[in-house]
């Protein structure tokens, strides 16, 4: 028998059971992959230390530099919108926190659920309006690849279809459901093939730039 | 198997019979339209068709199950109209009720399959073993040569529990007796399911009343079950649902929010995913349900529901231990990950070796 519930066991089951091994053994590979890479040795003698910049600029990378905020705001501004709406659905909804507990083993408190709804708009607006800003503008559009909009669409369909589930729009609940945990299981499978994988490879990425200023002795 | 002497005609010379008044019967009828989201009109012409119905022979056949579904529909704490009606039809052959065994049983039903050549109803419950047909057999006949010998004849038939509409108990992994639902085999006949584990007793009756009073059976859903009762969730009429609204949740059977009647997301509660009647219906005769008593919703009127992860757990953990995979996809990881990056350690080494160095004299020569 072929139903909505039996659609959603193999969603939560064999399918989420494939989407997590993809997901981690990809993020995994890839990020020893550019560990163990290594850098040449530089043999110049060093005009400071690494470690401090380099942490330093983790942090410090995550405000907007003033030229490009003056030159791009809606770019700057949208993004932190999203990225932001997208954290506190992911981790203060309590339905993601109680799957989250169930693999960390800790928790936390969430947020009213009428609160997440309201976040998920101001997201999904956002991410709408992003995309029409990288078709219309000409610059963005002529950098964009297929994959940009892959990645978009990606980031996209759990918080709608998030939405869809939280309203119960679709009848039945358990295919809805199911088309949200499978958003988020197409979501994971390409994280490790994607720019997505910037959610891992940032700390690096900030690092090396902030280590390798330090040791030159000039700002990061 | 009632006296054939002292049988009513009809149904209003049952309930009559019985004591019922006339106020009573009418009631009862209010009660059903609204059960069945019929328009207050619709009561005087239920009323007439209840009155004058004729008693529905009906064939109770019982395969694999525990005969919780039975005990619902029978173990009312005192006799309601729904017991009356459901006292009312001529339920021929039931084995668990019927006085008569062996032989004398089976002519019961074979009789009551003559008598009434497509007009009977067959309820069953339990599930059908499809693996071995010895593993449930009644007077030396599996259970699915009984199914099939006795829908034959039938008006309609109706699943009732869980087992009966998808399977149930034991059609749950590994399923050892290959167990499947009556709509698994039946498909030339009218099947209505109604699932629960047990079902409500007022929704057997309701599909009962639908049928006597229409003579045909009411509208279903997807997964064949009578929409007037299955066609909203128990999250959707659950009196718990503003607490799921302001994030406030039960997290253990005796902390503050379970005192405060908070919502049971939390504890595993699989009501958002539940289509049944027990928010509005309630069990006990309107006494409670499992939701108002402090346990949440298990689900158990959806197909499959013993194989949808614990019962404490909230529906949104997928069924895998993740912790463990997560684990072991690290290790693979790290295992698939170290021989990558050798790989990429000599491809780059190879390269710096044959790197080969290029003057500006070479560079004329070439041009």
């Amino acid at each position: 028998m072929s139903s909505p519930i039996d659609f959603l066991l193999w969603v939560k089951g064999p399918a989420f059971d494939i989407a997590l091994a993809v997901f981690v053994i990809g993020i995994v590979v890839r990020l020893l992959e550019i560990v163990l890479l290594g850098r040449k040795q530089d043999l110049a003698e060093p005009k400071g230390e690494e470690f401090g910049p380099g942490l330093r600029t983790i942090v410090t990378r995550t405000l907007p530099e003033a030229g490009s905020f003056k030159q791009s705001p809606f770019t700057v501004i949208g993004g932190y919108i999203w990225h932001i709406g997208f954290l506190i659905c992911l981790l203060f909804f309590v339905p993601h926190i109680e799957l989250l507990h169930s693999v960390l083993g800790i928790k936390w408190p969430g947020l009213s659920n009428h609160i997440v709804d309201a976040v998920a708009v101001v997201t999904m607006a956002t991410l709408v309006a992003m995309l029409i800003d990288r078709i219309t503008h000409s610059v963005k559009r002529f950098l964009s690849g297929p994959e940009d909009y892959l990645v978009w669409l990606a980031a996209f369909l759990p918080i709608v279809t998030g939405y869809l589930a939280y309203h119960r729009v679709l009848v039945p609940y358990p295919l809805v459901l199911g088309i949200h945990i499978l958003s988020i299981e197409f979501l994971m499978i390409l994280f490790p093939f994607t720019k997505l994988m910037h959610t891992f490879t940032f700390p690096l990425a900030r690092w090396y730039n902030g280590a390798m200023a330090g040791r030159r002795g000039v700002q990061s | 198997m009632a006296d054939s002497k002292t049988e009513p005609k009809t149904l209003g010379e049952s309930l009559r019979q019985q004591g019922v008044s006339r106020r009573g019967f009418l009631k009862f009828c209010t009660a059903t339209a609204s059960m069945m989201a019929l328009p207050p009109a619709m009561v005087p012409a239920i009323a007439e068709a209840l009155e004058k119905a004729r008693r529905p022979s009906v064939i109770w056949l019982s395969f694999q199950e525990c005969t919780g579904c039975t005990e619902s529909l029978t173990r009312a704490h005192a006799p309601t109209i729904e017991n009356l009606i459901f006292d009312h039809i001529s339920l021929d052959y039931h084995h668990t009720l019927q006085a008569a065994a062996g032989e004398g049983a089976e002519a019961a039903r074979e009789a009551a399959m003559h008598e009434n050549h497509g007009k009977y109803i067959v309820v069953v419950d339990g599930s059908i073993p499809l693996k071995d047909p010895g593993f449930s057999t009644i007077a030396g006949i599996s259970n699915l040569d009984m199914l099939k010998e006795t829908v034959a004849g039938a008006a309609a038939v109706i699943a009732v529990g869980s087992c009966a509409a998808f399977g149930g108990l034991p059609h749950a992994s590994p399923n050892p007796t290959g167990a499947v639902s009556v709509s698994e085999i039946i498909k030339d006949k009218p099947v209505v399911n109604v699932s629960g584990c047990p079902p409500i007793p007022t929704v057997i009756t309701g599909v009962l009343a639908h049928f006597l009073t229409f003579g045909g059976l009411p509208e279903l859903d997807d997964l064949g079950r009578p929409k007037v009762f299955y066609g909203q969730s128990i999250h959707d009429r659950c009196y718990r649902r503003p607490f799921y609204d302001k994030g406030l949740f039960a997290e253990t059977f005796d902390d503050e929010g379970a005192r405060k009647g908070w919502c049971l997301y939390r504890m595993g509660c699989k009501g958002p995913m539940t289509y049944n009647a027990c928010a509005t219906t309630k069990w006990n005769q309107g006494t409670s349900w499992p939701v108002e008593s402090g346990h949440g919703c298990l689900g158990c009127s959806e197909p499959n529901f013993w194989d949808g992860g614990g019962f404490y757990n909230a529906i949104s953990i997928p069924d895998g231990d993740i912790a463990r995979n997560v684990g072991l996809g690290a290790v693979a990881g790290v295992a698939v990950g170290a021989a990558a990056g050798m790989l990429n350690r000599n491809a780059k080494a190879d390269a710096v070796a044959r790197h080969e160095t290029v003057t500006v004299d070479d560079l004329e020569k070439t041009s």
